[in-house]
Order: structure tokens, then C-alpha cells, then sequence
């Protein structure tokens, strides 16, 4: 199933600083192109056609060089920094944001091989780095002297760690199933499994954890600060929120963590729930054949359910601060905790 | 690979640390490269903090409200309960009833300290 010329590729040794040159680049493209598809396809074309209208045309065929005509705008603007500012604070806090984003990706299994670092702790290293972004933007929101960046980026926090926990406990249901927090043991658990005997699908996890599913779905709709939980950055009466002060090329990058963060945190969804870059055993495709088929699976289920996050985030309205934090506290963390219960009862009964 | 010193436990997390530090390579080179191209005009008005277009009032790092602090001291008891339950649930078949039983209660004290901040009235956003 490999094409000729590139069986010479997999024999190759290579030596650490060879594999992680070629990891960093092809990581990166990967992070930032399927970023960029995303936000063409939603941000600028689904919810054009939602609204009746047809956005961007003009840069290139149906407007899809319009992201690249964006960046290029973005980097002629001039860099404003408020004189009150914390210059450093104010200049690390957006690359604290990307770091975390990039951290999540390098778990992320795409392939039997194709994974840039295979930790054993995989799932609980992907929670831990992911709320690293919580000190950027609070290192953003306090560093930029301003009102409305202070109450943004606490309003951020409040809703970082409020939905971090529900988060976290969702995840705990796949792992006592697995019994382990390695991404790739958990897609193959997935892969190889059975429901009642019968292996046509595997057993992707959205069935036997559906509740933990939605728990997760809302969970990262309130971690990416999207819509109906952008409290943080209410245009109508933050202004913009933490990033208020910041201009030019440095704004930008928050939009491009923001929305690579999501199309990580949608790949570490469709790893854990939907199968992640694996199709069931009983299909028959061979191990061979899954290192250029697992990175289109698992894109194309990422891509989708960064479609669902957009899909809510164009419907809904922006809920109030305390129903968020009612949601997360009295709704979400005693049904995720609840969940971990009957899954470990099942787990240990059956 | 046996001639290297490094284990690969500590390798992949050698890659992880090359990883953090991509980020801050790439913004530096994206500001590097606006730094080139962008426009200077410094102007006095342009650095003052923006507050709808009116002069700042009054001190720009003002105290908040103490309940982001509860709720921050709330998010510590559930993260460190999350920090026993993560190896739990990865041995459970190990462990059987015997763990089973045991967590429940640790889930169950942890619940208390939710329904009680919850009866205290601190959850009320207000």
C-alpha cells in the first residue's frame, strides 16, 4: 500500500537531531495548516453561509488565500504597548498563550509511528499543558495596566480553572476503561474493541462514555473561551478583554492559539472518544497502509468537531457570569464525578 | 541508538522542551520580521491605556473581588483530588472492590467540602 518511492523513506535511521528537526516542521505545518483550513472553512465561510452572506472573495478562489492576505495586513501594523505597561510581562504573555497550545500537539497520535513524543503519561500531560494558556492570559490581562484587561483576564481565569475540572474528570472515565493514560494504548483499546461481541465499529468510546463525551464538548467550548462562554473577551462590554491593549502581530498570535488550541483540543477529543487515527481491526487495513490513512482519519474527525464548537458558537448567546460558573460548579462536576463512579462500578463488576 | 547517553524516557521529554520553546521562537521571529516591515510613528496620545476613549480614572491595577479567590482555593481541593484519582483509575483492575470502595469514600469526603461551600453560599455568584 506504500507507494515505491517512499519505502526507502521508512528504513531510514535518522539520528535525534535529524527526526526532531523533521518533527518541529512537520508539526508545526500540520498545527498551523490545519489551523488555517479551520478558520477558512468556519470562521470565514460556514458562518458567512450561516448568516446569509458570503464572506471573504476577493483573495484568491472563494476568498481562500484571504488568512495569508490577513497575516500580511496584520504584520505592517504598528506595535502599541500602553507607556503604564509591564513591557515584559506584556511581551511574554502571548508566547506563554502558543506554547501551551503547541505542547498539546506533541501527544497527539496521527499514526502507528506518527506521533512527535510518545509519553507514557500522554493524556495527563495534554490536561496539565493545556492550562498553562491560563497564565498567559492572566499574565496578558495584568501586565497591560488596564481596566478592562484586568477584569478580562480574571473573568478568564475564573473560567479556565472552573471548566478545567469538569474537563479533567471527564477524562478519568476513558481511563479506567483503558486503564492507561497513553494516547496510542487508548486508540488501540478503541480499535481492538468489542461491544457485546460484536466488532463491525470497534468500541469507540462515545458510546460507552457518552455522558463523559458531552461533559468534555462543553468543557473545551468554555476552555477556548468561544461563544455562549466568551465572558472573558464580550466584545459588548470588555472591549475585547485581556488582549484589549495588544496590537499588530502580537494580537494576532492570540487568535492563532486560540484557534490552534481548538483543533487540539478537538484532536485529543476524537483520540479519546471517537477512535483518534484509527479505523476498527475488523476493517482489515493493514499497519502499513494506516501511516498516511490515520493522519486523514484523525484530521478529518478533528476538523468536524472543531465544526460542532463553531456550530454552537454562532448559535448560541453569551451566557452570564454566574450561570457559567452554576453550570461548571453544580452541574457539570458532580455528573462528571457521578460518571467516574458508574464507570469504575462497571469496570470492577464487569 | 545505544551509544547515546540519554534514556528515551528522557529523550521524548527533551522533545517536549524543544517543543516549548517553539513557541517563543515563533513569536519572536513573527515580531522580528513586523519589527522590519511596520510603521513608527510615535505619538504621545497612543500610549495612554485605552478606556472607551476617555482619560484613565483612578489606579489602572485595581483590587477585584475576593470571590475568584474562593473559587481559585475550591479549584485546588479538586485538582489535587484529580492528582490521586489519575492512578487510580489506571490500576482498577488491579485493585478490584478493595479500590473501589476506597475511592468512593475519598470522592465522598471531597463531596462534602463541595456541598458545603455550596450551602455556605460561596458558589452564588454575588
Amino acid at each position: 500500500m506504500i507507494p515505491a518511492f517512499a519505502e526507502p523513506l521508512l528504513a531510514l535511521e535518522l539520528a535525534y537531531w535529524q527526526e526532531t528537526l523533521i518533527k518541529v516542521l512537520v508539526g508545526l505545518a500540520a498545527a498551523l495548516g490545519l489551523t488555517g483550513g479551520v478558520v477558512y472553512l468556519y470562521l470565514f465561510k460556514f458562518v458567512s453561509f450561516m448568516q446569509s452572506r458570503l464572506g471573504p472573495m476577493e483573495a484568491g478562489p472563494y476568498g481562500s488565500l484571504q488568512l495569508l492576505a490577513e497575516v500580511g495586513k496584520w504584520l505592517q501594523k504598528e506595535d502599541v504597548a500602553p507607556s503604564r505597561a509591564d513591557r515584559v510581562v506584556f511581551g511574554l504573555a502571548p508566547a506563554v498563550v502558543l506554547t501551551s497550545t503547541f505542547l498539546i500537539f506533541v501527544v497527539i497520535p496521527a499514526g502507528p509511528n506518527a506521533v512527535i513524543a510518545d509519553l507514557a503519561t500522554g493524556i495527563y500531560y495534554v490536561l496539565g499543558v493545556s492550562s498553562l494558556s491560563v497564565i498567559g492570559i492572566l499574565m496578558a490581562g495584568w501586565a497591560s495596566a488596564n481596566k478592562y484587561a484586568l477584569i478580562g483576564g480574571l473573568r478568564a481565569a475564573g473560567q479556565l480553572i472552573a471548566y478545567e475540572l469538569p474537563l479533567v474528570l471527564a477524562v478519568v472515565g476513558v481511563v479506567i476503561t483503558v486503564g492507561s493514560l497513553n494516547l496510542q494504548d487508548i486508540v488501540a483499546a478503541q480499535a481492538n474493541g468489542e461491544i457485546f461481541g460484536f466488532t463491525g465499529i470497534g468500541n469507540p468510546f462515545i458510546i460507552t462514555q457518552f455522558i463523559g463525551f458531552m461533559i468534555f464538548l462543553i468543557a473545551i467550548q468554555a476552555e477556548l473561551t468561544q461563544t455562549p462562554f466568551d465572558m472573558p473577551i464580550a466584545e459588548s462590554e470588555l472591549v475585547a478583554g485581556y488582549h484589549v491593549e495588544y496590537t499588530g502581530i502580537r494580537f494576532l498570535v492570540y487568535f492563532i492559539s486560540e484557534f490552534a488550541t481548538a483543533v487540539a483540543f478537538a484532536a485529543v477529543a476524537s483520540t479519546l472518544f471517537l477512535g483518534g487515527w484509527a479505523v476498527p481491526e475488523s476493517w482489515g487495513i493493514s499497519r502499513d497502509a494506516m501511516h498516511w490513512v490515520g493522519p486523514l482519519v484523525i484530521s478529518a474527525k478533528a476538523v468536524f468537531l472543531v465544526g460542532v464548537v463553531f456550530w454552537v458558537r454562532f448559535t448560541f448567546p453569551r451566557f452570564r457570569e454566574d450561570q457559567l460558573q452554576t453550570l461548571a460548579w453544580k452541574g457539570l462536576i458532580p455528573l462528571a464525578l457521578a460518571n467516574i463512579a458508574l464507570t469504575a462500578v462497571f469496570k470492577v463488576v464487569f | 541508538m545505544a551509544e547515546t547517553p540519554l534514556s528515551d524516557f528522557l529523550r521524548s521529554y527533551l522533545t517536549v522542551g524543544i517543543f516549548a520553546s517553539l513557541g517563543f521562537i515563533l513569536v519572536g521571529l513573527l515580531v522580528m520580521i513586523a519589527w522590519l516591515i511596520r510603521p513608527d510613528r510615535r505619538q504621545e496620545q497612543k500610549y495612554i491605556s485605552y478606556e472607551s476613549g476617555v482619560d484613565p480614572v483612578g489606579d489602572l491595577w485595581s483590587q477585584s473581588q475576593i470571590r475568584y479567590y474562593v473559587f481559585a482555593l475550591l479549584f485546588v481541593i479538586f485538582d489535587v483530588e484529580v492528582v490521586f484519582l489519575f492512578p487510580w483509575s489506571t490500576q482498577l483492575e488491579a485493585f478490584g472492590a478493595f479500590g473501589l470502595w476506597h475511592m468512593f469514600f475519598f470522592i465522598f469526603v471531597l463531596l462534602l467540602s463541595l456541598i458545603y461551600a455550596w450551602r455556605k453560599g460561596v458558589l452564588r455568584w454575588a
